[in-house]
């Protein structure tokens, strides 16, 4: 599920903060642990921008089939 | 009719009896209010409900047939006091008299209220309303399935909400008559036709404010267990902040209004934002903090490295240094011993017996000075007595008295000086000293007698 992998992300994000901004790292370990962080800043601000505004209706066919339908209820949406 | 019947003494069968007390019942007990409390309830599978209604005087049978107790909203139970409306009729075969029952409401509260709280109660026992069940709403759905009427006043609270926000979220609306017959079974499906389509991450449940009877589609079980059923979590949005449904109890999360539950996602997409946006500050800000002291070590060490004669002058420094206060401390220790030496000796000058030997020569000079003046004094004095005694002894001298005539005879040989007569002999040699020479004789004759010639010869006066 791709929510779970931007919170998974953001966890990634929140703990390379933190293990950096403890400064008990060595310059390796910093740049490699900098390097993941980026890689899920990247990533959490790309699942960020994918949500896109759109708004649709589920409509039910006779048949039972579901369809989608760009809602234009509300002009001002 | 009736008087007819007793005048004429026509006799009737049972059912015609009957049929005639049910007519007479009927048309005379068509609408009743009645009020009682509930016995010997039966509910068989044919949907029926048969029961005993009674007072403290007096009890009568009831029936509701299916059509009017599906309308029920709650359950009836034994012991319940109730208003009841029906008319009355005859149930044939028995021949008892009963009470069609049309429509029903539980005393002292209305028939919703009890409806509503005897499904809470039922529902909460099955567990449908547990804490533990509830599920974490997603912090970034991908898609936010929302049931609500496409028309009503939710959605557009909700829309407005949004676009205030410019939150840009996915919405995908499962329209649903949310008030009114049949309301519940289309919320119902309408939940879950989005439970489980793709990208559908949380479903909010929208409904705008009214009265109970308006929100009751929200309190049927039917949507109760399609929200408990949803495989994604729901977000209850409906009425006012005051109403709660059963709705509101199942949902993993109940916003207050539709316009909360917008706020909701959009707030959280924007703190999202803000975030990872301070996240990757932070990401950025401790890298260069790192990086920087990387630096700084860096360049210390890489100093350190490129002059070694840097270090080997500091050292030499540290070398002079320190012979200089190796020197220094030598020198003060060699004139704290000299002065040590020099203290020493002048205590050995000053307990030596030179000086001693000084004094004493001295003192001896001293003594030797007196001693020779004692010595030369004591000479003089004895250099007079000797003058004197030389004088006296002078006078006393034979020679004075040889010179005034008296003479020393020695017998010869030998020279012994005669004394006495008795030493003689006639004819003895004799010598004789005189004061200006000798002479020697002979001895002729002794004349033995005193001589004091010489004493009447001296002077007397």
């Amino acid at each position: 599920m791709a929510a779970e992998k931007f919170e998974t992300s953001l966890k990634k994000l929140e703990d390379a903060v933190s293990r950096l901004e403890s400064g008990e790292l060595s310059l390796d370990d910093s740049i490699r642990v900098f390097e993941e962080g980026i890689k899920h800043a990247a990533i959490c601000s790309r699942k960020l921008g994918e949500a896109e505004k759109k708004v649709e209706l589920l409509l039910k066919k006779r048949d039972g089939v579901l369809i989608r339908e760009d809602f234009a209820g509300e002009d001002d949406m | 009719m009736v008087m007819t019947l007793f005048s004429e003494k026509k006799i009737l069968s049972v059912s015609q009896l009957t049929s005639l007390v049910r007519s007479l019942l009927e048309e005379n007990f068509e609408h009743l209010w009645v009020e009682g409390e509930i016995s010997n309830l039966s509910t068989p599978s044919s949907g029926h409900l048969y029961f005993t209604l009674k007072d403290s005087g007096a009890a009568l049978r009831c029936v509701m047939f299916r059509g009017s107790a599906k309308a029920l909203r709650f359950r009836l139970a034994d012991g319940m006091k109730i208003i009841l409306r029906g008319r009355m009729t005859v149930y044939d075969q028995r021949g008892d008299y009963q009470l069609l029952v049309e429509y029903m409401e539980p005393q002292g509260v209305g028939a919703l209220q009890l409806a509503y709280q005897q499904l809470k109660e039922r529902l909460a026992r099955e567990g449908l309303f547990a804490e533990e069940r509830k599920r974490a709403i997603p912090i970034l759905p991908r898609t936010i399935g929302i049931v609500t009427s496409p028309t009503g006043a939710a959605i557009h609270d909700i829309f407005k909400v949004l676009e205030r926000r410019h939150a840009g979220l996915h919405l995908l609306i499962a329209p649903a008559k949310v008030q009114g017959e049949g309301a519940g079974a289309e919320v119902a499906a309408a939940i879950r036709d989005l439970s489980g389509y793709p990208q559908v991450d949380v479903i909010i449940v929208a409904r705008g404010g009214g009265s109970m009877e308006d929100l009751w589609a929200f309190n049927e079980e039917v949507v109760a267990r399609a929200i408990y059923d949803s495989t994604v979590p729901v977000i209850s949005a409906i009425g006012h902040e005051v109403d709660f449904t059963i709705a509101d109890f199942v949902a993993d999360l109940r916003a207050p209004t539709p316009s909360a539950a917008a706020e909701m996602v959009a707030a959280s997409k924007a703190q999202l934002l803000a975030d990872c946006a301070s996240l990757q500050r932070r990401l950025q800000q401790a890298m260069d903090q790192r990086l920087s002291a990387a630096r700084v070590e860096l360049h210390y060490r890489a100093s350190a490295l490129k002059s070694p004669e840097l270090v080997i002058a500091r050292m030499q420094q540290r070398v002079d240094d320190l012979s200089q206060r190796c020197a220094a401390t030598i020198e003060r220790t060699i004139g704290e011993l000299r002065r040590q030496e020099s203290d020493i000796r002048s205590r050995l000058r000053l307990s030596s017996p030179e000086q001693r030997i000084e004094s004493d020569l001295e003192r001896l000079a001293t003594l030797k000075l007196r001693c020779q003046i004692a010595v030369k004094s004591s000479l003089e004095r004895c250099g007079g007595t000797v003058a004197h005694l030389a004088a006296t002894l002078d006078a006393l001298s034979p020679l004075n008295v040889l010179a005034r005539g008296y003479a020393v005879a020695e017998l010869l040989p030998g020279g012994t000086v005669v004394k006495n007569l008795c030493q003689l002999q006639p004819g003895d040699c004799l010598r004789l000293r005189l004061s200006d020479g000798e002479a020697v004789c002979s001895v002729e004759s002794l004349s033995p007698g005193r001589v004091d010639g010489l004493d009447s010869h001296s002077p007397r006066g």
